[in-house]
């Protein structure tokens, strides 16, 4: 499994194409990086208008590169699908596209076997992409903007970490970003058995990832207690929750402490089980597919 | 002798249309077989399934004299295949498709032996060019090399002249001829160029529709010297009632609009005719068929019933 | 007889009583102490942070943390009573009260400057120990703060060991859909409605008196 692992991986990489999501990821994170050194602080004023009102914010020390990390993993985890999408959509699709998959399947080597190598080498571009991402977006930013407190604003809450306790925290939540990305590559990857061209696939991931997450995140009663708790995007965002820290009953943080733990286990469970299902699902049908291309 | 192939009661559906029904042959030890019929006969869908890109959805499949169902992963080992138009990754060069292509059947061949299997089909000099830069025929020859690289016994060719200039043709039917006859593989090698099979093959097989027309030596389909002979007479009956009643019987090969289909050497053609006016059956024209065109043409013209009087399975 | 004679005694005039308080406090010109500041309020979720508090003559007061990052009410410049009690004023005295299991009296000061951001002032005072034991200040623009402050190793210069600040805080809200916050599912906390009060608790471990503070430190 290992060497066919190896040679899926030197034809992705072969290709040009795979390096244009490590392009896009660091020309979005440039330019946030850009925007927020030369005007953080207004950034910063829109969402603190009403604390500024009670309390003097240190601007400077809270636009640090911890907060510049937070803010571009805000942003590029939404968009960061689509990046996933192309390279699984396109991983069985693509070879019928191209007229390879009846080459590789007439080889001595089982289905299955290919199936979960396939699905190997995406999770493993995947967890490419989320370290580069780390490279830059943690990593770089510390760098350009240097370290301090952490200060999330949330909803109705404001949450302050200390520059000690931040580090965990970012290695877990890239830790469950890889889970939420390979769930969506998983979608993508089964789509992708069904069709002979990777369009297809992609669209109809970044369609279904869309709807299922404006779904996710209305608050209509009719869904929040029937299908909001089983939807996968419902679980993607659950890496935030390692930056949520537990309180005591005087109002003060708990160090090295996540809220609500459990919670998150749970969500990271559903995603799992999504990422075997999807996978068995694409094994079977591939099983049952004539290659007629 | 046991065969490599060994088909029974083949049998494809796609919803209401039968690809292929219950077909059944077998190809024997460093056969070149032929496989002919016209597209859409079924021929592509019989070579996927033996090849395991199709469920067949009834028959039996034996090769090496496994069970395909049981001991796909084995007999894949010693298989190679061209199955239509070769593609490869465009984004590679040649050397790096045929490793590929290589490791993933299992063996690390050294670059020496890849440049000398690139030699083989013509493409040392393009080694390390992408097959994006290839012509169709070049591709076709990388094609040949990719199913060869990991040095099968049996060899599967699904249209291996297609795109080919004459030169490209002759080089691949030498090609074959010497894996056949110095390197003992065994052929399977579907065409619709009837006069190249006619140069290779040693046994055939004839399909229409998904059935089996008929299947045996070249030698004995279509013998230059055994010719075939279509009768066109108004009394299509009438002669068919006196043939059978007659020695001619057993030259019977087929009727298809009022026409008969008989076998035989040319030299008793006249003989024949003869005998049949003299029976009384009005001979409206004789036509004979010398080429292994004629007689593929004639077994499976399309919208025509065909009956088969013969089975020639050996 | 006696007994008025006894109450002529010790009752003095709110006035004197302030400006005994005032000359108390006169004796610190300046002082560095650290601390532990804790807050509570109902939407900021913070660590208590080790700071160091700076003061100077007459009413330069700096918290700083400089381990990290620190919310600080804009109005703690009150947790110096220097500044409440600078500037020309009304006293009036306005009886007495208990505070801290105690009882004191109550001073009222109303400032004479028409234009000044303070409107109003209230003092619990300990007569015997001359001491300052709570303040409430009522401003024009920034609602009212309290004070709170609890003695015991500094005493002498009246600096307390503790002090516990109220202050009005607006009520904070983000739309979700600039958030995308994680929903746990857990039953979320009725948000009370309209603005609230948070306050803010500094413990002093020690301090540094009258000997120097460089005016650097409050910019």
């Amino acid at each position: 499994m290992w060497k066919l692992l190896q040679i899926e991986l030197f034809k992705i990489f072969k290709r040009p194409r795979t390096y244009i999501p490590f392009g896009a990821i660091a020309a979005i994170i440039l330019i946030i990086q850009l925007g927020l050194k030369f005007d953080g602080q207004s950034y910063l004023e829109m969402g603190m208008s009403s604390v500024a009102d009670t309390f003097n914010i240190p601007y400077p020390l809270v636009m640090n590169g911890y907060l510049v990390a937070f803010v571009i993993l805000n942003t590029l985890l939404i968009q960061i699908p689509l990046l996933v999408a192309l390279v699984a959509g396109d991983m069985v699709a693509g070879e019928a596209n191209m007229g390879t998959l009846r080459l590789l399947v007439t080889r001595p080597v089982s289905r299955t076997q290919l199936m979960l190598v396939k699905y190997g080498a995406s999770v493993f571009y995947t967890i490419l992409l989320l370290i580069w991402m780390a490279l830059l977006a943690l990593f770089l930013s510390m760098w350009i903007f240097g370290t301090n407190d952490l200060i999330i604003a949330r909803d109705t809450v404001i949450e302050h970490i200390r520059k000690t306790d931040v580090m965990w925290r970012y290695i877990a939540a890239f830790g469950y970003a890889m889970v939420a990305l390979s769930t969506v590559a998983a979608l993508a990857f089964l789509l992708s058995v069904f069709a002979e061209n990777s369009i297809g696939p992609i669209v109809a991931t970044i369609s279904i990832v869309v709807v299922l997450t404006i779904l996710s995140e209305m608050r209509i009663p009719l869904y929040d207690n029937t299908v909001k708790p089983w939807l996968f995007t419902s679980h993607m965002l659950a890496w935030k929750g390692f930056f949520y820290s537990q309180s005591n009953g005087q109002g003060d943080t708990i160090a090295g402490s996540i809220e609500n733990l459990p919670s998150i286990l749970r969500s990271l469970s559903i995603l799992l089980a999504y990422i075997a299902a999807f996978v068995t699902a694409a094994i079977w049908a591939f099983q049952k597919k004539d290659i007629l291309s | 002798m046991s065969s490599v192939i060994r088909v029974t009661g083949l049998t494809k559906r796609f919803s209401a249309l039968k690809a292929v029904d219950g077909l059944s042959f077998s190809v024997e030890q460093a056969d070149i077989y032929g496989f002919l019929g016209q597209n859409g006969a079924g021929k592509s869908t019989t070579i996927r399934m033996l090849l395991t890109l199709i469920e067949p959805t009834d028959g039996q499949i034996e090769i090496f004299g496994m069970d395909l169902r049981t001991h796909r992963r084995e007999i894949l080992r010693k298989v190679g295949a061209v199955i239509e138009r070769p593609d490869l990754y465009k984004y590679l060069t040649a050397y790096e498709n045929l490793s590929l292509f290589a490791r993933i059947s299992g063996i690390r061949p050294s670059s020496r032996i890849l440049m000398q299997q690139l030699e083989q089909v013509g493409l040392a000099e393009r080694a390390h060019s992408k097959v994006k830069t290839f012509s169709q025929g070049m591709k076709q020859r990388l094609g040949i090399a990719v199913a060869l690289v990991h040095n099968p016994d049996l060899v599967v060719l699904d249209e291996p002249t297609n795109g080919l200039d004459p030169q490209g043709i002759a080089d691949i039917r030498n090609l074959i001829l010497h894996l056949s006859a110095h390197e003992k593989k065994t052929l399977l090698v579907s065409s619709h160029l009837l006069s190249e099979m006619e140069l290779i093959a040693n046994r055939m097989l004839i399909i229409d529709k998904g059935r089996k027309i008929v299947e045996g030596k070249a030698s004995e389909l279509f013998d230059p010297a055994q010719t075939l002979v279509e009768l066109d007479t108004p009394e299509g009956t009438l002669a068919e009632e006196v043939l059978r009643r007659s020695p001619w019987q057993e030259h019977l090969q087929s009727r298809r609009d009022g026409k008969l289909l008989l076998k035989m050497d040319k030299t008793r053609i006249a003989s024949f005719v003869r005998d049949l006016v003299q029976q009384g059956v009005p001979v409206a024209a004789i036509q004979p068929r010398h080429s292994l065109e004629d007689y593929f043409l004639s077994l499976t013209t399309a919208n025509q019933h065909v009956e088969a009087f013969t089975d020639r399975a050996v | 007889m006696v007994l008025s004679l006894m109450s002529r005694v010790r009752a003095q005039s709110a006035t004197d009583l302030l400006q005994k308080i005032r000359a108390r406090l006169d004796q610190v010109n300046d002082y560095q102490a650290a601390g532990i500041m804790r807050t509570n309020v109902s939407f900021l979720k913070e660590p208590e942070a080790s700071v160091t508090v700076y003061f100077k003559k007459p009413d330069k007061l700096k918290i700083r943390n400089d381990k990290g990052i620190s919310f600080v009410p804009k109005g703690a410049v009150t947790i110096s009573l220097n500044n409440l009690l600078k500037g020309n004023y009304t006293v009036l005295d306005a009886g007495t009260d208990t505070t801290q299991g105690q009882k004191v009296r109550l001073i009222k000061l109303l400032p004479q400057d028409e234009n000044a951001d303070m409107v109003l002032s209230t003092f619990w005072v300990d007569e015997k120990r001359l001491l300052i034991l709570r303040a409430r200040t009522t401003t024009r623009d920034n609602g009212t703060y309290e004070v709170e402050l609890y003695y015991g190793k500094y005493i002498a210069y009246a600096l307390p060991d503790k002090v516990l600040f109220t202050f009005n805080v607006k009520n904070y809200k983000l739309p979700k859909g600039i958030t995308f916050d994680y929903d746990d599912g857990s039953p979320k906390k009725k948000q009370p409605a309209g603005d609230g009060r948070g306050s803010v608790e500094l413990t002093y471990s020690s301090y540094i008196i009258n000997k120097g503070v460089p005016d650097s430190v409050f910019q």
